[in-house]
């Protein structure tokens, strides 16, 4: 295999070969078949040139090149600001796609048809990028310094969470032009997408939870104080209905039945450090949607050397695993059957496995220094490391825990596979 | 890849990495600030060199920002604070 498998004539046979059919809901009952646009003088002539392109393209490229993004991902080059485009299959990487700004706490979500990814970057750039042409489509700086972002469920608004000058802002995920811009007078995280074309997200120095409703032509917005001191991340369930947000400035985690209205805050975990020295923390942990393993929730502890379990209904304390250092994130594996834990500075060399049923290390190695980020393959047979220091991600085999990869990256962080296109909360 | 004390002194180029990428994860990796504040030179106006390194060193009670003293020595902090004040990121 080569490793470096750039597009050559990968892809744009298929794109836009059909215009998309629809029945207009007043003629459903007609059942008058529309082309988009071919309704116009103007349509019609693109749509004749669209047949010419078409067959053009079909003559140059045979429609077997055309490259499926499903099995594709990105990881975020920190410190080049760049991404490289990753294939889980091959376990390799197919291009690289430059230009993106400080990306030392980046993120990105994906178009629902997994082409498009929306890369959120430290210096407030929103950058869409293609994933089959390997190129930035488009670029806005929106604000001074952003931490995250979030895509709605149909696909349609972007939104992007500022730690300067705070707030959200939401953006037309086609034209990258902001719709909408919900100032707040605090530094904005947690930010994850719901159903119903909304936003959740937290405000680091109010203690409050907001929700952005976008269903409606203005956004609505409702307010949730009492969430606790300092929400440093935030967490949404893949059916959208509970958000769980950590605290700094607390000794307990909080939770919100997103099914109610409005929701209640209700603590977790409450003085889950009592009585112990809170050790320095030197990275914040992360919550994601990945949190969940089976029926219960593991969440990374504040200022402590532990996992904290609780059950996702009754949110209960189920139990404690003591681990190697201050956990960053707590990842279940896609069945749920084993959680990968990985660790703050000093300790982010290695990597501990936990077994879900017994909640015991079954697993612990050193992948090498810096291990940032783990994703899994979407049915969780692989995972993927970014270990920075190393400039390498690393591919293992879940069951047996056996090295099956190295690849080459430039201070490797986030790695995100487009199957998260279709999750909520992520 | 801690910035251990070596018997010569500070190694620069573990400590340069460190505020990079460690001081970064909060600080932003250029320094321009995240869920910490700035800490580039014009930001830090109103530190020494003394002031900056007890603030690495203890921390600020209070804040995300942890004692450092655990990782490293006086001397590793003084030559981050040196760093930081003279604008060795720029």
């Amino acid at each position: 295999m080569t490793p470096e498998r750039l597009a050559g004539g990968a892809a744009p046979v298929a794109r836009g070969a059909t215009p998309p059919e629809y029945f207009e809901q007043d003629e459903a009952r007609g059942a008058r078949p529309l082309h988009l646009a071919g309704n116009t003088p103007a349509g019609g002539i693109r749509r004749g040139l669209m047949a010419l392109a078409v067959a053009a393209f079909a003559l140059a490229a045979p429609r077997a090149d055309a490259q499926a993004t499903g099995d594709l991902g990105l990881v975020v080059e920190r410190a080049s600001g760049s991404l490289l485009v990753v294939d889980q299959s091959e376990r390799a990487r197919v291009g690289r796609i430059e230009g993106l700004g400080d990306l030392s706490h980046a993120s990105l979500v994906y178009s629902p048809d997994q082409r498009h990814a929306f890369v959120f970057g430290r210096d407030g750039g929103l950058t869409k990028v293609d994933m089959l042409d390997r190129r930035i489509v488009d670029r806005v700086v929106q604000a001074g310094n952003a931490i995250g972002g979030a895509i709605s469920d149909d696909g349609t608004l972007v939104a992007v969470s500022n730690y300067e000058p705070g707030g959200v802002r939401v953006f037309d995920a086609r034209t990258l032009e902001m719709v909408a811009d919900i100032p707040t007078a605090s530094k904005t995280i947690g930010l994850v997408d719901i159903p119903g074309r909304r936003f959740v997200f937290s405000l680091w120095d109010e203690g409050e939870t907001w929700i952005a409703d976008f269903s409606g032509n203005d956004p609505e917005i409702t307010k949730i104080d009492g969430i606790g001191a300092n929400p440093y991340d935030a967490l949404a369930t893949a059916d959208g209905r509970t958000y769980v947000v950590g605290l700094f400035g607390a000794d307990h985690l909080t939770a919100l039945d997103l099914w109610q209205d409005p929701p209640e805050p209700r603590k977790i975990l409450p003085e889950y450090a009592e009585g112990r020295e809170g050790r320095p923390v030197y990275k914040m942990p992360h919550l994601e949607g990945w949190a969940k393993a089976g029926h219960e929730f593991v969440l990374p502890a504040m200022g402590q050397h532990e996992v904290l379990w609780v059950d996702s209904r009754s949110l209960a304390e189920t139990g404690r695993t003591p681990t190697h250092g201050q956990p960053v994130f707590a990842m279940a594996r896609p069945d749920g059957r084993h959680v990968w834990v990985n660790f703050a500075h000093p300790r982010n060399d290695t990597i501990q496995v936990i077994d879900t049923l017994t909640k015991k290390i079954i697993h612990q190695f050193k992948p090498g220094p810096g291990v940032l980020h783990m994703e899994f393959t979407p049915r969780g047979h692989e995972v993927w490391l970014s270990v920075r220091d190393a400039g390498r991600i690393m591919v293992y085999d879940t069951q047996t825990f056996e090295k099956l990869r190295e690849i080459e990256a430039d201070s490797p962080s986030g790695i995100f596979f487009t199957a998260r296109a279709h999750r909520t909360g992520l | 890849m801690a910035a251990p004390a070596q018997a010569g002194g500070p190694d620069a180029a573990a400590l340069e990495r460190l505020v990079r990428q460690d001081c970064g994860s909060c600080h932003g990796l250029s320094l321009k600030g995240g869920l910490g504040p700035d800490i580039r030179a014009p930001a830090l106006s109103h530190h020494d060199r003394q002031s900056l390194q007890r603030l690495i060193l203890d921390g600020v009670p209070g804040t995300p920002m942890p004692p450092w003293r655990p990782l490293l020595t006086e001397a590793d902090a003084a030559w981050i604070a040196d760093y930081l004040l003279n604008g060795g990121m720029e």
